[in-house]
């Protein structure tokens, strides 16, 4: 079973095509990592993924569902989304940030339970946020502010976590333990993650499945070994490189040329 | 949210209503005309009507008193309001038009019909606040896609400069009525009486309590449109209805007291620092705060140059200037 699947999706802004008459599906309980050039539709497709951007043509299926027809707070208990460049409301503490992220339980009258309170300190110390709790997120690194943002992510307590670029702005140690964090959650609670990466060699040591966001469409997917080949990487991102086994993790590694030459 | 943490900002929401209502207590005691507290109490509890003291306090004190409780708070919360729907801390109910709307409405019916009665007046500047904000707002959803705060700023300025160059116009072609509409202009709390504004008043306290219990939905729209529909909000309608709210807000305020300036910029950014960011905190206290604010600059434009009365709003401009010149450097210290 599938947890989001598209069928003949076409998305565009204004006039232009992004994503051309897409069929693909997201596994349940995987791990699937979005991969593409810059301006390819990576964070398009997510969006559309999301409910964020309704599309032009087609559908897209959450859990079965056409997602257009579920309740907007339904699907928010089922799939949280971090979009690639969000902005915190100015002077708001990372405490209240991440407490948003338990909107979608909340009601008129259950304003605040128990539960609100432990997801929300769970997120924190699983992000290593806690200690700045209450510290406003406009005076966070880049990074520390990063975490606050997946720490309201996982609020949400949602089976399906749908994150643009998470590692964007993170320095390496930190973008591992993004994403082990995110492999933990996957294989302790079996959530659904998918999401962007821009590192190809992280994103074949965590992925289950990868999607190359290519020409408007998925031009390939399987897994990494399947997918991560010299052609494949000299077609979309136009560059010369040598794919080795990893010598520690045996997914590809890629090894990429500038101007150097290759024999 | 846990108890802890929400012990200070109650606190000091309390410490503002004690101010708020100490203000009102002023407010009944002061103006060309001296009244002592114990005849103040005295006014409500045991009422005479031949002592002119206790007249003077429920009849045109009460009344003014009250209309600047509600206008204050109507014109901080619209501000709140206004801030969080366009995500920019320098917006204000003004934005929508509304004043320029108000003033066009009354110019022109004044002109066509010689309004009398203060009700007809009152309605006109509602109706013309109301006629210029909707536009602004329908504008601002016009085209592709979502509502755009960008193009809202823009169609507001735009709604401003139409309506007042509209104003001007008919005011050179019929001098008539001028000066009222001048002063009315300026912002002023003058004597009205109670039956007649209190339609407009309650108006404005529903509102204001509406948008007491939509904290939380503010809260999560200030977050921005990709979060709040990510979280499940119903992004269309709580727009609306803020959109309704302000509206409703900002065009009884004008309708009321005329074009008050700066309480509805000012305002929330002293809340935001004194008392809370999260709208369920910062909403009341705003409501709070303006309206205190407002009694005070009413005051003082009260006696200021007695026997004669300044227009409220230039008290508030005088007040709110050098606070948004402060703001302004502090930001532009703060991105630089
Ligand atoms: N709101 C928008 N309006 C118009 N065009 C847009 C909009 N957002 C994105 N685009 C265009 O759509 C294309 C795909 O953008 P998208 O953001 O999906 O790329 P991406 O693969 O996520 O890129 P990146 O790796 O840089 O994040 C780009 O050409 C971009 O210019
Ligand atoms: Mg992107």
């Amino acid at each position: 079973m599938s947890a989001i699947t598209s069928q003949g999706l076409t998305l565009s802004y204004q006039d232009s095509v992004i994503i051309d008459q897409l069929n693909v599906s997201v596994p349940k309980g995987k791990v699937t990592v979005l991969i593409g050039g810059n301006g390819s539709g990576k964070s398009t497709l997510l969006k559309s993924f999301a409910r964020l951007l309704k599309p032009q043509q087609g559908t897209v299926l959450l859990n079965g569902v056409d997602i257009q027809r579920k309740a907007t707070a339904t699907v928010a208990r089922e799939l949280a989304i971090l979009p690639q460049t969000p902005v915190a409301p100015e002077g708001i503490s990372v405490r209240q940030l991440v407490a948003l992220g338990r909107y979608p339980y909340q009601s008129w009258l259950q304003q605040w339970s128990d539960e609100d309170e432990t997801m929300v300190n769970r997120a924190l110390a699983r992000t290593g946020t806690l200690e700045l709790a209450d510290r406003p997120v406009d005076s966070l690194s880049g990074g520390q502010r990063q975490r606050a943002w997946i720490a309201m992510t996982l609020a949400q307590d949602t089976d399906i976590v749908v994150l643009d670029e998470p590692t964007t702005f993170l320095d390496l140690s930190h973008q591992m333990e993004v994403l082990e964090l995110l492999r933990e959650l996957n294989q302790q609670e079996q959530k659904t993650i998918v999401m962007v990466l821009h590192d190809l060699n992280l994103a074949c040591r965590y992925a289950d499945q990868i999607l190359v966001v290519h020409e408007q469409t998925i031009y390939a997917q399987g897994t990494p070994a399947e997918v991560l080949t010299e052609e494949l990487v000299k077609t979309v991102f136009d560059l010369n490189c040598r794919i080795i086994p990893d010598p520690f993790f045996d997914t590809p590694l890629c090894i990429p040329f500038g101007r150097e030459k290759i024999e | 949210m846990n108890s802890a943490r929400e012990r200070s900002p109650l606190i000091k929401l309390i410490l503002l209503a004690g101010v708020l209502v100490f203000a009102m207590l002023l407010s009944l005691m002061t103006g060309a005309r001296w009244i002592p507290l114990s005849d103040v109490i005295a006014a409500f509890i045991q009422p005479d009507a031949m002592n002119i003291n206790h007249i003077l306090v429920s009849s045109t004190r009460l009344s003014r008193t009250l209309m600047a409780v509600v206008v204050g708070a109507s014109l901080a919360v619209a501000g709140v309001l206004m801030q969080a729907l366009t995500r920019n801390p320098l917006a204000s109910p003004g934005l929508f038009g509304i004043n320029a709307g108000a003033a066009f409405i009354i110019i022109l019916f004044s002109t066509l019909f010689t309004l009398t009665s203060l009700q007809a007046w009152l309605w006109c500047a509602f109706l013309g606040a109301a006629l210029a904000g909707s536009l602004v707002w329908l504008i601002g959803n016009m085209g592709q896609g979502r509502m755009n705060p960008l193009r809202i700023v823009l169609a507001g300025a735009a709604m401003t400069a139409l309506f007042s160059a509209f104003s001007q116009a008919l005011l050179v072609v019929s001098q008539e009525g001028l000066d009222t509409v001048m002063f009315w202009l300026a912002g002023s709390l003058t004597e009205r009486s109670l039956t007649l504004v209190w339609p407009l008043m309650l108006l404005s306290a529903l509102a204001l309590g509406l948008a007491l219990i939509c904290a939380r939905q503010v809260n999560v729209l200030s977050a921005g449109e990709e979060i709040a529909i990510g979280l499940g909000q119903r992004l269309g309608l709580i727009r609306l209805l803020l959109g309704i709210l302000i509206i409703v807000l900002a065009g009884s305020a004008v309708a009321l007291a005329g074009s008050i300036g700066f309480i509805g910029l000012i305002v929330p950014h002293m809340v935001r620092k004194g008392l809370s960011i999260d709208h369920r905190w910062l909403l009341p206290g705003s409501a709070l705060a303006g309206a205190t604010l407002l009694l005070l600059a009413d005051l003082v434009s009260r006696v200021v140059i007695l026997p004669q009365e300044v227009p409220v709003g230039v008290m508030t401009a005088l007040l709110g200037a050098p606070f948004f010149i402060l703001l302004a450097r502090r930001r532009g210290a703060h991105y630089a």
